[in-house]
């Protein structure tokens, strides 16, 4: 019989889960039911009380490592408390969410383990008693359904895949397992972020505003006009509260210093190498290009583009409207409809 | 003193990224048609970390840069033409499968066996570099299992820069949720950086390089020792994604009646 283990650390205040790990408890859940196998929770971080207490409702039994060196994202500490807590309960299946400090971890646990390890999950399902994962190959453009026999099989869920769980604040029952953490030669010093009115990067949001290189071409008057993309771009992303995506060479400009919009940086970037965020809209903007380029917006629900080509692959078919039109004169109405009727 | 480096850059290749991929089932699993025929180009993320490392080595006179590649050798070949002219390095090739149905652990295992059969490498001075995540099975695993078989366990992935104290520390920054860094010292090496795209911009075809590093990479390639990885997992199905929508197109309308369409879609709930 399957036995799950779900990892989860705190976020960054250090008392709550991340929205991450909720989503994959939710989908611990739907597979402990499944399999009828039974759930064990296992929570990392200072102080993991607030947060056992917000999960009781899910049934699980609920192991915790804590400590001060477990309040940062390293390597060498989280691999030792994943460690001691996947010994301590000896699972068949471990889910954890698909968290940057997950992310960068999960996989040298589980080869210290033993196990084997999937990452990227979109969905899991059960048939015929077994576990099966569904995650996405060369860059979101070829989808697999896998499963394995061997274990412990580690499965890292990717975020916004599916519906977060909540239930009711309880006082929890926790075991605490204890750790040996190693000697570690790292120490995290900060985060660094940009400016609250300069963050244009918005996992959270609603809309993501994907900019193609067009902004920064010559126009219908034979110039470029890269002044006002900047000003029409930061206007809508203030006026929307949009995420900002771009193709990569808009961004690629940017690092060869050519005319590129400033605030433009690799981190921005969607597509085969850069990030496939998901929002429930996306609007693109003078993006252009075939189905590799379009893997960007793989994960958006709603889509809808601006641009001068009828026939370009970026928008036809991928997209539920295409604009044919000028995307400097459709934002700026669109910024000035936002400014009178204020931010959704 | 000055800091001397051992870096070795594990990096695969893969599709260039504008080509078709079309996934078929062949007799050891999933694969993509035509594979060995495709155009090939360095992972792209591991190209970064190449880069990277090259002006590292540059920077800290006798440190030493090497290349380990996982391909079938004529694949390999190929692409070294191009790659060699970028940046001086001394290519470790080890023949085996290509693609992104191969399991992230066994090909890690085979990394750990050719990174240890390097001659003069010193692990305690060694930062093992790569791209975060490959762009064929883009697992991001490969490199965290790859620093625990050779017990480095001081490792940082989504690496956007580095920066070498005096010491032989370094700074660095890791890309972690909502476009922000997370920045950590490191008391030195050994570390494994699974780098992102860093701060350097390709560097251009330089001949002389290429030539000069081509002298090393054919016998290395003659050379290459062939591994057969451990099966993965069971795949049940691989497709291509077949959603395709029904897209309407608006065309001569006036830019404010657009704005009102989009402005009233976006503010919908």
């Amino acid at each position: 019989m399957e036995k799950i283990l779900l990892l989860a650390h705190l976020d960054e205040s250090g008392s709550a889960l991340p929205r991450a790990a909720r989503e994959a408890l939710a989908a611990a859940l739907e597979l402990s039911s499944a399999l009828a196998a039974p759930l064990t929770v296992g929570l990392i971080g200072e102080n993991v009380e607030a947060a056992a207490n917000s999960m009781v409702g899910c049934g699980a039994k609920i192991l915790a490592t804590t400590g001060a060196e477990l309040s940062q994202p390293r390597y060498a500490t989280d691999s030792a408390a994943i460690e001691a807590i996947c010994r301590k309960a000896e699972p068949t299946l471990v889910l954890a969410p698909a968290t940057s400090r997950f992310a960068r971890v999960m996989g040298g646990a589980a080869q210290l383990l033993g196990g084997h390890i999937d990452t990227h999950i979109t969905a899991l399902a059960a048939a015929d008693g077994a576990p099966r994962a569904t995650r996405w190959f060369y860059r979101q453009r070829v989808e697999a359904v896998l499963t394995r026999t061997a274990r412990p099989w580690f499965l890292l869920l990717d975020p916004g895949t599916r519906a977060q769980w909540d239930g009711p604040v309880c006082t929890a029952s926790v075991e605490n397992v204890t750790v040996t953490l190693p000697p570690t030669r790292t120490q995290v010093t900060c985060i660094r972020a940009p400016k609250q009115d300069e963050q244009t990067i918005r996992p959270d949001a609603k809309l993501l505003f994907v900019a193609g290189a067009g902004w920064t071409k010559k126009q219908a008057d034979g110039q470029v006009h890269v002044a006002d993309a900047e000003q029409l771009i930061l206007g809508f992303l203030k006026g929307s509260g949009a995420s900002l995506g771009s193709s990569k060479s808009l961004v690629d400009q940017t690092g060869e210093g050519q005319t590129a919009l400033p605030f433009m940086s690799h981190l921005n970037q969607v597509g085969q190498t850069g990030a496939t965020p998901r929002h429930p809209k996306g609007l693109s903007t003078c993006c252009h290009g075939e189905e590799p380029h379009v893997v960007g917006w793989r994960f958006i629900g709603e889509r809808r583009a601006v641009n001068l080509d009828a026939n370009c692959g970026w928008a036809r078919g991928k997209a539920d409207v295409l604009y044919v039109a000028d995307a400097f004169q459709v934002v700026k109405a669109v910024n000035e409809l936002l400014a009178t009727r204020g931010k959704p | 003193m000055p800091n001397i480096f051992h870096i070795v850059v594990c990096a695969s290749i893969v599709p260039d990224p504008l080509q078709t991929l079309e996934p078929i089932s062949g007799p050891t699993g999933p694969a993509l048609k035509n594979e060995l025929m495709l155009p090939m180009v360095l992972d792209p993320w591991a190209a970064c970390a190449l880069y990277e490392a090259a002006n590292l080595a540059a920077a800290n006179p006798g440190s030493k840069l090497w290349l380990v590649s996982l391909a079938p050798k004529a694949k390999l070949q190929q692409v070294m033409m191009s790659v060699a002219q970028k940046v001086a390095f001394e290519l470790v090739p080890v023949d085996g499968p290509l693609g992104g149905f191969t399991d992230a652990q066994s090909t890690a295992a085979a990394l750990a066996e050719a990174v240890k059969s390097i001659a003069g490498l010193d692990l305690a001075k060694t930062l093992i570099f790569g791209g975060w995540e490959s762009a064929n099975r883009g697992a991001g695993v490969t490199l965290q299992v790859l620093g625990e078989l050779l017990g480095t366990t001081e490792q940082f992935q989504g690496v956007d820069e580095i920066t070498v104290n005096a010491d032989g520390s370094f700074q660095v920054l890791e890309r972690i949720e909502g476009g922000r860094h997370q920045v950590s010292t490191c008391a030195g090496a050994p570390a494994v950086l699974g780098w992102a795209t860093g701060k350097l911009p390709e560097p251009r075809n330089n001949p002389q390089i290429g030539m000069a590093n081509m002298r090393s990479i054919m016998p290395a390639l003659q050379k290459a020792k062939a591994v057969k990885l451990e099966d993965g997992p069971k795949y049940l199905s691989v497709a291509l994604p077949k959603q395709q929508r029904e897209t309407r197109i608006v065309r001569d309308t006036p830019a404010e009646q657009i704005a009102r369409e989009l402005v009233d879609w976006i503010t919908a709930e």
